[in-house]
């Protein structure tokens, strides 16, 4: 609602478009210097209390560095180099694969991203319809709301090995528990925003003898967006963890989820691996929320902005 | 501003509220005719009922005893055959529309063909002098502008009543004076009938036809005050001394209309009005 005085052409829809731009550039700066710190930190830390160095960067130091102090927990089982992790995604997944860890965890990642997808769409259009029916009703509010906050208190760890007996173990398996972690946002931020139009909205609406669908699809979706926006990031990744958590007890196989246990059971021959596929399912999460932050732009391009979540 | 079939009907009405334990008498024995093409202006002291007096009209609530007649019609019928626009102080614009969307919203509703809405929306974008902004969105605009469209999106159904609730309210003196010759020139070009509720006097007898005086607790009807300046309404009649003495009468009414003490005090004066 425009109530406060603006000044006339004060930001051009062209320069608006500039500024976000120049915003996304900074962001991805960011993040890549963040990522290199972290990187460097790692590696110093390792340089002064670490196990002895043979090698940097794969070419071989003679003689070793010896590090003048000894953490165990820098050892290279518990945190190997960075390049070695690097490394690992371009060598073979396991001894007899002729597959690439990278393309491995590449086929992983995309398996566990069509459930979590899927049981995210799912998951929104199930938590937007429970808002839609809250907002236009006390009763079934008062009555169900309660339930579906005693929900997420439910350890997903125990409900996805009965969702998967139910339904099988395959990705449909994974969608719904990804669905079961997503909602629940979009319905709290779904009811937030649905009743955020200016009363005096909703009388104009009357006034225009509107039904409640015109003014469903009039005002209160076109006002709730910016809300839902903000929990459908939140829910980008929630829906990967949920589609890994659902994958890695159950034994659902090609995903990330069994990646996860598979290298796990590995690590002291393969550190590295593991820590590769924390890596992959971090960029995935990563992938999924951008996605979701560029629909956002797109869609609410022409809105004054105010705050960004 | 002749006399015809009146627009407007209030008869007997009575408004309480009921908050919790406490009951509020929100208006008391309203009785007001207002004809067709009268500007009729309400005025009062915070709290006087005058803005609920004005959504009983437009059937945004309901009266708890008496009855109120648009166009012949029982407020919730002519609501629901849209007889009536309605402008807020705030303009309630939605952000996610252009201003041209914003205007034709009304007619979306009405279910107009685009074509038509288009049509329709760009005219009176012209008579508010909005012409040049139909592709702006709201925040892009001044406050004064915004109500502008507010007031050309009232006016995209053809309303025969116009109802405004301290349309300019949130705007400054100059915005506010430029914004009064503007709507009278949309109203002498429409021939629309307008109830105002203000809290400013100047801006009650610059524009009104007639000016009703209310006071609060219970919020009742205690004097009507014609304005008899010629029109064509213009910055020269800002200047008149006849705008001066009904400023001061309706003034004098608003106090009067306060209590006991203040009547005494203001007993003996010459008035205008009776």
């Amino acid at each position: 609602m425009t109530v406060g005085a603006a000044t006339i052409g004060r930001r051009s829809p062209m320069s608006a478009a500039a500024t976000s731009l120049g915003g996304a550039l900074r962001s991805v700066l960011a993040f890549v210097v963040v990522v290199a710190l972290i990187a460097i930190a790692w590696e110093a830390a390792k340089w002064v209390a670490g196990v002895p160095w043979r090698d940097f960067l794969g070419a071989p130091i003679d003689p070793p560095h010896n590090p003048p102090f000894r953490i165990s927990q820098l050892n290279d089982i518990n945190l190997p180099h960075t390049w070695q992790i690097v490394g690992a995604f371009f060598e073979p997944a396991t001894r007899r694969s002729e597959f690439s860890l990278g393309a491995v965890l590449i086929d992983a990642a995309i398996f566990t991203w069509r459930g979590a997808a899927i049981g995210f769409a799912l998951g929104a259009v199930v938590g937007l319809l429970l808002a839609i029916a809250f907002v236009h009703s006390r009763l079934l509010e008062r009555a169900l709301v309660p339930y579906v906050i005693a929900s997420q208190t439910v350890p997903i760890i125990a409900l996805a090995p009965m969702v998967v007996l139910w339904v099988g173990r395959d990705w449909p398996s994974v969608a719904i528990i990804s669905a079961y972690l997503t909602f629940f946002p979009v319905t709290i931020a779904g009811i937030r925003g649905l009743s955020s139009p200016d009363p005096r909205a909703l009388e104009l609406m009357r006034s225009y003898a509107a039904g409640w669908r015109e003014v469903l699809w009039k005002v209160r979706l076109p006002a709730a967006l910016p809300y839902l926006f903000t929990a459908l990031k939140i829910s980008a990744t929630a829906s990967i963890v949920g589609a890994i958590v659902a994958e890695a007890p159950t034994g659902i196989q090609g995903g990330l989820g069994r990646a996860i246990i598979q290298f796990n059971q590995q690590y002291t021959s393969g550190p590295e691996k593991l820590w590769a596929t924390v890596i992959v399912c971090a960029a995935l999460g990563i992938a999924f929320f951008v996605l979701v932050r560029v629909a956002e732009l797109v869609v609410l391009r022409n809105r004054e902005r105010t705050v960004d979540a | 501003m002749t006399d015809r079939q009146p627009v407007v009907t209030v008869a007997g009405v009575d408004k309480t509220f009921r908050t919790g334990e406490a009951t509020t008498h929100a208006l008391s024995g309203i009785d007001l005719a207002i004809g067709g093409g009268e500007f009729v202006s309400l005025i009062g002291p915070s709290g006087c009922g005058k803005s609920t007096l004005l959504r009983l009209m437009g059937d945004l609530t309901q009266p708890s005893a008496g009855s109120v007649t648009i166009n012949g019609k029982p407020a919730a019928r002519a609501r629901r055959d849209r007889d009536y626009g309605m402008v807020f102080q705030a303009p309630v614009l939605f952000d996610w529309r252009s201003i041209q969307a914003n205007v034709e919203l009304p007619l979306e509703i009405l279910g107009l063909p685009a074509e038509a809405r288009r049509e329709r929306a760009r005219r009176m974008l012209e008579l508010v002098e909005l012409s040049d902004f139909g592709g702006h969105h709201p925040w892009q605009l001044s406050g004064g502008m915004q109500q502008r469209a507010a007031i050309a999106r009232a006016l995209t159904l053809e309303p025969k009543l116009l109802l405004m609730d301290e349309p300019f309210g949130a705007l400054d003196e100059m915005t506010r004076e430029r914004m009064n010759d503007e709507l009278l020139r949309v109203w002498e070009r429409t021939g629309t009938t307008v109830v105002f509720v203000t809290h400013s006097i100047p801006e009650a007898v610059f524009l009104s036809s007639r000016v009703v005086v209310m006071s609060a607790r219970p919020g009742r009807i205690t004097d009507v005050i014609e304005i008899d300046l010629p029109r064509p309404r213009t910055e020269a009649t800002r200047e008149l001394e006849r705008y001066f003495e009904l400023i001061t009468a309706v003034r004098e009414a608003l106090r009067a209309g306060h209590g006991p003490a203040a009547t005494a005090r203001e007993a003996t004066p010459a008035e205008g009005e009776p």
